[in-house]
């Protein structure tokens, strides 16, 4: 997959890919931060079909939406490749003293070394989350550590 | 006069131009030839001439060409500039030749001699870069693979107006060919003295004018842009020049946040321009430049999709792309007048009314080319595709 930038003098960049399905997309950014997402018509590949304008808050919510699922992607191979360093998805259950606490009153890094990469919830990714972070049950709790490191936060979560 | 029928006249001039755009914008029109329409129904011989605002209007108008230019440069750096001009430098060479030449053989058929012919082949050449890219994000079509040939030829066209508008007020303001030479020669020198230290030691400029209160750098940047236009304006080579070249020499940060803060300047001035010009034209002379305007809009529609055409071509676009090209180059707007405003009656008291006319059909077809021609171009489209497959 090859992404090409494009000059747009006195507007800004384009940048756009081919997906494996033979369909153009693009972003075209301005130099006033406003962002456009573009589809390329199927008849004519010179054209955008549709073309989505978007404030850098809409844009950056975007982004995490397509970006964030990679992250947990990337460590999934993360964890192939670094020997000893292990991955788990911890299911909240009803019944853990956390349910309803935050990420900072569980001391999960302190007390087993392990960290918390990211929180799904309902197929929506909470991406690094911060220790005011509030669990609800049944949240995915992903995190990175040892082997023992991991098996204590399924403990500690109470799953 | 009082400072009340001052204060009134100019009032309702501007509350009633900000009504036309209104207007204009819900017809996705430019506002440029309504404001044109304005001043040609306020100015000499229209339907409601006013007495007063001439002073305001007057010198209004002069910052107005000032901030059009002043904004036009920064938009780009040296730099994009440059790189342009290396990389599309033949295609800007066939859009001034093929779009100028309409222009240049209607002055010389009508007698306006070479002076009128170099003129009005200006007034023909440069589409209104700022009708195109509103078109253009009006459209959505800012993603489009031809879009970047489009904007590479308007700045083409820009760099090569900062050649063409230095020579024009030099040979304008000379007579006789001995200093006719020597002012060109004056003119040249500066701009290319100026582009180099642009280019070299622009970074110094955008420190000189940094600042963090966004008051502070308004005054600095429009104080010394009316400095720059000034001590140009003197030496011959127009203020406007001057202005651009400055925006060209201020770069990064300082361009940045410039930008917003002139731009309400700039629309208000630059309204005041249009104004101006109109008020100045007269328009029972408009009938008399029918025909000559009627034949400029016909070739000048021709020649801007034959450079879209080829532009494209060029850089790989595909038919369909290539008609898009040419159709959205067709507005003409700020800086024929900008041109026209120069000339004023130097050449032939016809030539602004001509330009004038010529504006306006231009800057009203020119927003609509693109929907016209576009069932076009999908045809072409989709011929080429099945070409291809089969």
């Amino acid at each position: 997959m090859e992404v090409e930038e494009t000059r747009l003098p006195g507007v800004g960049l384009r940048h756009d890919l081919s997906t494996r399905a033979g369909r153009r997309v693009g972003v075209v950014s301005q130099v006033n931060g406003d962002r456009e997402l573009v589809i390329f018509d199927d008849d004519d590949p010179d054209l955008v079909r549709t073309s989505v304008r978007l404030t850098s808050e809409e844009g950056a919510a975007l982004a995490d939406l397509l970006g964030a699922p990679r992250v947990v992607e990337r460590l999934a191979r993360l964890r192939e490749q670094v020997q000893g360093l292990t991955t788990a998805g911890v299911v909240l259950p009803e019944g853990s003293p956390f349910a309803t606490g935050t990420l900072g009153e569980t001391e999960i890094r302190t007390r087993t070394g392990a960290s918390v990469v990211a929180v799904v919830r309902d197929g929506e990714v909470t991406p690094s989350p911060t220790p005011d972070f509030r669990f609800a049950a049944g949240d995915k709790v992903v995190v990175v550590g040892t082997d023992d490191g991991v098996a204590a936060v399924r403990r500690r979560l109470g799953g | 006069m009082g400072t009340a029928q001052l204060l009134l006249e100019l009032g309702a001039v501007l509350f009633g131009l900000g009504l036309v755009g209104r207007l204009a914008s819900r017809a996705g029109l430019s506002p440029v030839p309504l404001y044109l329409l304005a001043g040609l129904a306020f100015g000499t011989g229209g339907l409601l001439p006013l007495a007063a605002p001439d002073g305001f209007f007057e010198v209004g108008s002069e910052i107005g060409v000032v901030l059009l230019l002043l904004m036009l440069g920064l938009e780009y750096s040296a730099d994009e500039l440059f790189g342009q001009l290396r990389r599309q430098a033949p295609v800007g060479v066939v859009d001034v030749v093929l779009n100028g030449a309409p222009g240049a053989v209607v002055a010389l058929v009508l007698g306006w001699g070479p002076l009128g012919a170099l003129a009005m082949a200006g007034v023909t050449a440069v589409s209104s870069s700022g009708i195109v890219a509103k078109v253009l994000t009006d459209l959505g079509r800012l993603g489009n693979r031809e879009t970047p040939v489009v904007l590479g030829v308007l700045v083409l066209e820009d760099l090569a107006m900062a050649v063409y508008l230095p020579l024009l007020t030099a040979l304008l303001a000379a007579s006789g060919a001995g200093p006719m030479l020597v002012s060109v020669a004056v003119a040249a020198s500066v701009l290319v003295l100026v582009l180099v230290v642009a280019r070299r030691h622009g970074h110094l400029l955008s420190r000189l004018l940094a600042s963090d209160s966004s008051e502070t750098l308004l005054l600095l940047v429009l104080g010394l842009a009316l400095l720059v236009a000034g001590a140009a304006e003197g030496v011959h080579v127009s203020a406007a020049v001057g202005a651009f070249l400055l925006g060209i020499a201020i770069s990064g940060e300082v361009a940045t946040s410039a930008r917003p803060l002139l731009e309400p300047l700039r629309d208000l001035f630059a309204a005041v321009f249009f104004v101006f010009f109109g008020l100045t034209t007269d328009p029972r002379v408009l009938p008399q430049a029918l025909a000559p305007v009627a034949v400029l809009v016909v070739a000048g529609v021709a020649t801007k999709m034959a450079t879209g055409w080829l532009a494209a071509r060029r850089a790989g676009i595909g038919p369909g792309g290539r008609i898009r090209a040419g159709a959205a180059l067709v507005p003409r707007g700020e800086f024929s007048i900008v041109i026209a405003g120069l000339v004023g009656s130097a050449v032939d008291p016809l030539f602004a009314p001509t330009v004038a006319a010529y504006v306006l059909v231009m800057a009203v077809l020119g927003p609509l080319a693109p929907r016209v021609t576009d069932p076009l171009a999908h045809r072409a489209a989709v011929r080429a595709r099945r070409a291809a497959a089969g």
